[in-house]
């Protein structure tokens, strides 16, 4: 065949990276036309910090070094930016594929000229665009409607960015794994949700880490949510509270080798298993 | 293999376990043409469209689809197919431009947006969300998605389900004119006027075996196609095959009047509906012994 030639050229790296942004565009469009994600994966965290920050406001949540009372809305804001990056990550990219799968959506994208890769470009492009809003917000909303103060440090700015990054990264791709467990589309949400539920609890999303039995802050510390939220209370709570933390310090190595092997796993995991459809279905 | 055939089946075998859905078919497309593959539900039909469209693995037998395996076939090769499967259940949240749109980006040498949504007569919807359609507007949707590409060969698996008279009508006209441009398309179909209005060949499968293969207007052979007459002669119904029906109604009618006479030309879904009881019956006396 002649046409060959040219055709194959056409197939280049750099259609792959275009095609994910044009995908990437295209699901953006989509999440948020959809009212169920976007109330259960995009405002559920900014309810939740609303509704802690008001139910608990005479609670005691510790005083900075200046003496100054640590209000629930501080104490609450990294526990909810790390759920939203779980949230936006895990359980939006877990549901959708499961969904996509089920609906047909993936057999019609593997007919097509489309790139596993492109279209995986396009799942995460979307996923960090709406965890990087998710997060904007959550921080505008804890600032302006709560009186939250926020680091000034870069320094401080600069552990949010790479925990912040490395979690969406290693949420995604452990997403893109959990999304094979529904067996239909229909029971996507049915199975993903109470996973995700049962690690924020056990997280310290919910409830205060410390306040945890030992041997549950242990488990929790396999998996990343914990070391997010870790990471999240490391740059919004005052240096003092470290003194609550599981040795007494913050440990940011921790963070980056927990969700590290996560992320390397999971990528190993998605490569392997993932097909746009079972060939012999 | 030539490239005159886009799609050549040699043997083509497929089974699941004990079941063998399909056993050892052969057909060629050639260029250009349009070929109806015919058959009722559970003959293999989907199991053979799937294996050429790369969705399913076969389990032996020779499959190229413009001269490409498609257990193997790269992007390049997606990039000249187009395919309209059987029920896709999406119910997106992009209207139909912006579907179209994006899906044109995918391929190449797209066809313009605009031209294919009216070509598919949903101008009126364009701007319409596809999960705001009807059934019969969603799977005008798909039909569009299958050769916004630009494609060389096109898949229509029963295109034409839910459609009103009227749609199928302008959906012929348009596989009509993709033909004209030189499309070569393979179509799954149950409505057998629409094989015979849309397709140049075909063949007819049944129990996963060919029944019959060939023009459309000859499939199952010229004895089946032998005119019947039909009379009832003392109150016994009686029939006779004959190339001269209409001398042997005068030979009848010399003897007197006869009662309820009918000459019947065998069609298409006389001779499929023949083809597809004999396989039937021959399978259940396969499972008897």
């Amino acid at each position: 065949m002649t046409t060959l030639t040219p055709a194959a050229a056409r197939f280049a790296p750099g259609r792959t990276i275009r095609l994910g942004l044009s995908r990437a565009g295209y699901e953006i469009r989509g999440y948020f036309r959809q009212g169920d994600t976007v109330f259960f994966t995009f405002l559920f965290p900014l309810l939740m910090l609303t509704i802690f920050s008001v139910a608990f406001s005479d609670g005691n949540f510790g005083t900075t070094p200046d003496g100054d009372p640590v209000t629930a809305a501080q104490y609450y804001l990294p526990a909810m930016l790390a759920a939203g990056v779980l949230l936006s990550g895990l359980q939006n990219m877990a549901i959708d594929i499961a969904m996509e799968k089920g609906d047909g959506t993936l057999k019609r994208l593997a007919g097509a000229p489309l790139s596993p890769v492109s279209y995986f470009i396009g799942k995460i492009g979307q996923v960090l665009v709406t965890a990087l809003l998710q997060a904007a917000i959550l921080i505008a909303v804890a600032r302006i409607a709560f009186g939250v103060p926020l680091p000034t440090d870069p320094q401080n700015w600069a552990t949010f960015a790479w925990v912040f990054l490395l979690g969406v990264s290693t949420c995604s791709i452990l997403g893109i794994g959990l999304s094979g467990l529904p067996r239909s589309g229909r029971s996507a949400t049915a199975v993903i949700i109470p996973i995700v539920l049962v690690l924020q609890f056990i997280s310290g999303v919910y409830i205060q880490f410390s306040a945890l039995p030992e041997w549950l802050q242990r488990v929790a510390e396999v998996f990343p949510l914990a070391w997010l939220a870790h990471g999240m209370r490391s740059v919004f709570l005052p240096d003092s509270y470290a003194a609550l933390e599981p040795g007494g310090e913050w440990n940011l190595a921790g963070i980056a080798i927990v969700c590290g092997i996560w992320l390397v796993a999971g990528l190993v995991a998605a490569r392997l298993t993932f097909r746009w459809i079972r060939k012999d279905g | 293999m030539t490239t005159e055939n886009v799609v050549e089946v040699r043997q083509l075998r497929r089974s699941y376990g004990e079941f063998e859905a399909v056993r050892g078919i052969d057909f060629d497309i050639r260029r250009g043409e349009t070929f109806a593959l015919l058959g009722p539900n559970g003959a293999g039909k989907s199991t053979t469209i799937e294996i050429l469209e790369g969705y399913r693995r076969r389990t032996s037998g020779e499959v190229r689809v413009l001269g490409v395996d498609p257990a193997h076939g790269g992007l390049d090769w997606k990039a000249r197919l187009g395919i309209v499967l059987q029920s896709t259940g999406e119910t997106g949240t992009a209207t139909v431009r912006e579907q179209l749109r994006h899906f044109a980006g995918l391929y190449p040498h797209p066809r313009d947006v605009e031209e294919v949504i009216a070509a598919v007569g949903l101008e009126e919807k364009a701007n319409t969300r596809i999960s705001k359609l009807s059934g019969g507007q969603q799977r005008r949707v798909d039909v569009a998605l299958g050769i916004v590409g630009r494609p060389e060969l096109l898949f229509l698996d029963e295109p034409t389900t839910g459609f009103d008279p009227e749609a199928r009508r302008r959906f012929w006209e348009l596989i009509r004119g993709l033909r004209d441009e030189g499309t070569s398309i393979l179509l799954t179909t149950h409505y057998l006027d629409e094989a015979q209005q849309l397709a140049d060949r075909g063949g007819i499968i049944a129990g996963g075996e060919l029944m019959a293969l060939g023009p459309i207007d000859e499939l199952g052979g010229a004895d089946a196609r032998i005119p019947i007459v039909r009379w009832l002669d003392r109150g016994v119904l009686r029939e006779e095959r004959t190339h001269q029906p209409g001398a042997l109604v005068a030979r009848l009618a010399a003897a007197g009047e006869p009662e309820r006479l009918e000459v019947v030309r065998p069609s298409l879904e006389d001779i499929y509906l023949s083809l597809v009881g004999e396989s039937a019956a021959e399978q259940l006396e396969g499972s008897i012994a």
